[in-house]
């Protein structure tokens, strides 16, 4: 039976001083995957090993960890396609920690919540659907996947560098609601990134394309609202 | 202590439509969540919601009725009427209204919500958001969550119910990231904390899925109702269970066994690939009995090859990403390997039409609930319906409850709150003590493989048998489960040890229930007794809580419009 090598860091802000790697051999049949062997290490090694879950099919957002050098959805990581003989496994760089693998997503939330993501109108709802044609509903197929896992925030040399920076994450849903043909309320969701700490923030990078492991374009969707809050200076319109 | 009107425990799609809906009313409410909402398992629905909307060209005369007719004779006759005509009288207005809060439909040409044809329904009635339905209406509830300010307490894990005079008014909760357990007050509860898929092994659930809500409020005196119907997906992936979405069968896919044969020609030869989950999934599982699984072994294939790249991407590019990911496979190229896969509870806590339970003050939405509108086999498409149709009015009846019948507020919450905090720390300690020996994930995992083994697709006695006294064994071994870590925060030990002892519970309302109803009928199929039994069997099971096992009752199945007739497909 093959055996993984799990490096994994552990840090208990509460009770540690510094953080450290522990060493855990986890035996597999055919297939495991970077989540199944936490749990393998929880269950059988170390039950004090913190990490989030739960969907366990890359749809949920939970367990963005940094896998090898790399942002992965643990969930979604097979050992057998990773490089090397150990896996080492830590949590998402950049970012305050709960405990271990648990990175503390207190901002992050924050930040999502400013910028007003829900779909605003100023008309009456009409009795059925509201009309929208395949061509409109397609602007919205890449940001609409955003499990907000908070990689692309975590590696963005932007939110470092300035921590009121609103980034990626944020920015790339205010995109999906200003792309929305059914959203109305321009105006107000433009002031909270038409500012200092919004979209001229990004100086494309593209660390956030690279981290996302749901392979979608952040800075394109910022990009594109840099360039719809310029044409509102400019002309008075978004669009 | 912390103190609001109302608590809603569970943040997927039925809590959080519950919430919105006694916001509107007026109520302060608070949602307490195991994860950030947006990551609750309502998220990993695909294929769609059902409505009556008629977009469909072939759907034209489409009607809620119909769909009423088609989630009845789904049920086989189990549902309860009154309820099925409720939800499908609903459904259309609420999907219009998460439309008009952002859900991004797939779209006709015209503009109107896309819609496509599900198991066991007579038009396409199934409206989605290509492949990821569940993702699109969670994150448009979230949304609108946070627009109408509810307060979210995230990361907390409910234990436990607080009743005091008879009257449920709060519950008790560890806070995931701060450590310690606090008591959450106020005049009602609603439960809506999902399925219990995680008892079996084999299921297509979110690792949160453990029954949580349904073990609380059974514990706590509130029967729990129809536990033995258990749904299996015809289609998981082969190797973690998966989920395929039927809508890939809803888009032309085929099911192929060993030959090559579309093997539903021989079970539902008029449906084909699009019968109920529960005949499509004993088809499977006969072709895989009778050795015509792929090479002889326990799979087959679900094959879209024929569909093209074009189609695939467009409709189903989750479940394409799941396959290459987790399968290995892509299904432009290749077939898919499958499995029949646990996949939904349709049993849950006894509500009526509006959530209410036989408690006062507690309500239940959602999967964890069952009002019933599923009876003994859901249709594809009716849950996510079920979670917005019956979230929401269970919130506008607990508001209605609030308002007519204000309880004694806080100072009266303010000593059996304490006493409840009190009493898990005292059962903390006693795990921690270290005078039990059992570990509790080698009962968690010899639970997982009973329920998959002895309470599968096909059922008899002596396997059930067998079945519900290693349940028992179980039962009474985790009485004497140790816990090795009880400070901190983030403690999964603890967790997952409290737990597993409502999923135990839980469990065991399944295996009791299984055994005593001697008829097939739905997802509960016997093969020593084949046949539906009207005439003893038309009938709810209700399981009440008592410590040495479950006590069985039944209640009748609200009738009237519909007169059960043979399920033919």
């Amino acid at each position: 039976m093959p055996t993984a090598t799990f490096h994994i860091k552990r840090f208990d802000p509460d009770n540690d001083d510094m953080p450290r790697y522990d060493e855990f051999s986890v035996p597999y049949e055919t297939s495991l995957t970077v989540l199944d062997g936490l749990f393998y290490v929880q269950e059988h090694f170390d039950g004090s090993l913190s990490f989030r879950y739960c969907c366990r099919a890359a749809v949920c957002g939970s367990c963005a960890m940094y896998i090898n050098g790399r942002y992965r959805l643990a969930c979604q990581t097979n050992v057998r396609h990773l490089d090397g003989d150990v896996i080492t496994v830590e949590p998402m760089p950049h970012m305050p920690l709960v405990k271990d693998l648990v990175c503390d997503m207190t901002d992050f939330f924050a930040k999502y919540e400013y910028i007003e993501p829900w779909l605003m109108r100023n008309s009456q709802d009409p009795e059925k659907e509201i009309g929208q044609t395949p061509e409109e509903r397609k602007k919205l197929d890449m940001p609409i996947d955003c499990i907000l896992c908070g990689a692309c925030y975590s590696t963005c040399p932007s939110v470092w560098g300035e921590g009121n920076y609103i980034g990626p994450a944020a920015l790339l849903k205010a995109y999906r609601f200003e792309v929305d043909s059914r959203d109305e309320a321009r105006k107000k969701r433009l002031a909270h990134f038409d500012n200092e700490h919004g979209a001229y923030r990004c100086h494309t990078i593209t660390n956030c394309v690279e981290a996302c492991p749901k392979e979608l374009n952040p800075t394109e969707g910022i990009q594109w609202l840099k360039r719809a809050a310029v044409r509102r200076r400019l002309f008075g319109r978004l669009k | 202590m912390i103190n609001h009107q109302l608590i809603v425990v569970g943040g997927g799609l039925a809590g959080l439509r519950a919430a919105v809906e006694a916001r509107a009313d007026g109520i302060d409410v608070a949602v307490l969540s195991q994860v950030w909402p947006g990551r609750s398992h309502s998220g990993a629905a695909q294929g769609g919601i059902n409505a009556a909307l008629a977009n469909d060209p072939e759907g034209h005369d489409d009607t809620p009725e119909k769909h009423a007719f088609d989630t009845v004779k789904g049920s086989d006759y189990l549902a309860d009427q009154d309820a099925a005509i409720q939800m499908t009288s609903d459904a259309p207005g609420v999907i219009f209204e998460m439309e008009h809060w952002g859900c991004p439909f797939s779209r006709y040409d015209d503009g109107r919500i896309a819609q496509r044809p599900f198991g066991g329904a007579g038009y396409p009635r199934t409206c989605y958001g290509a492949d990821k339905t569940g993702h699109y209406l969670l994150h448009t509830l979230v949304e609108r969550a946070y627009q109408r300010g509810i307060t979210m307490y995230t990361e907390q894990f409910v234990t436990r119910l607080i009743v005091h005079d008879g009257r449920c008014i709060g519950v008790v909760a560890y806070d995931m990231t701060k450590g310690g357990f606090e008591a959450f007050c106020g005049e009602a509860v609603i439960m809506a904390t999902g399925g219990a898929g995680r008892t079996y092994s084999n299921t297509t659930n979110a690792i949160i899925s453990t029954g949580g809500g349904m073990a609380m409020a059974y514990q706590a005196g509130v029967p729990l109702k129809d536990m033995e119907f258990i749904q299996f997906h015809p289609t998981g992936l082969l190797t973690t269970n998966i989920l395929m979405t039927e809508g890939a069968r809803g888009e032309g896919g085929y099911l192929i066994n060993d030959l090559g044969e579309r093997f539903m020609s021989k079970y539902a030869a008029k449906a084909m690939e699009l019968a109920p989950r529960d005949i499509t999934s004993r088809s499977i599982q006969t072709e895989i009995n009778e050795g015509r699984g792929i090479g002889g072994k326990g799979y087959v294939y679900l094959d879209l090859r024929h569909l093209g790249a074009e189609k695939i991407m467009e409709r189903l590019p989750g479940i394409r990403d799941l396959a290459i990911h987790f399968e290995g496979v892509d299904p432009i190229d290749e077939p898919v390997p499958i499995v029949p896969s646990q996949h939904y509870t349709m049993g849950g806590i006894d509500t009526d039409v509006n959530g209410a339970t036989q408690l006062p003050g507690l309500y239940a939405a959602g999967e964890c609930a069952c009002v019933s509108v599923h009876g003994a086999n859901r249709l594809g498409g009716n849950s996510l319906l079920e979670t917005i149709v019956f979230g929401r009015r269970s919130g506008a009846a607990a508001a209605r409850y609030i308002q007519g019948e204000p309880g004694g507020g806080a100072q009266a919450a303010a000593a059996p709150s304490a006493a409840a905090v009190q009493e898990m720390a005292v059962a903390v300690d006693r795990l921690a003590s270290g005078a039990g020996s059992e570990d509790s994930y080698a009962i968690r995992a010899e639970m997982t493989t009973t329920m998959k083994e002895h309470f599968g697709i096909f059922r008899d006695e002596p396997t059930m048998r067998t079945g519900l006294d290693t349940m028992l064994a179980l039962k009474e071994r985790s009485r004497h489960m140790t816990l090795r870590n009880k400070f901190g925060v983030f403690n999964l030990d603890m967790m997952r040890t409290l737990e597993l002892e409502g999923m135990v519970d839980v469990a065991l309302a399944t295996a009791a229930g299984a055994l005593a109803r001697t008829e097939s009928r739905g997802s509960h199929s016997r093969t020593d007794y084949p046949a539906r039994d009207d005439v003893n069997w038309l009938k709810h099971t209700l399981a009440y809580y008592q410590p040495e096992g479950p006590r069985l009752d039944s209640k009748p199945v609200a009738l009237g419009t519909f007169e059960p007739q043979e399920r033919k497909y």
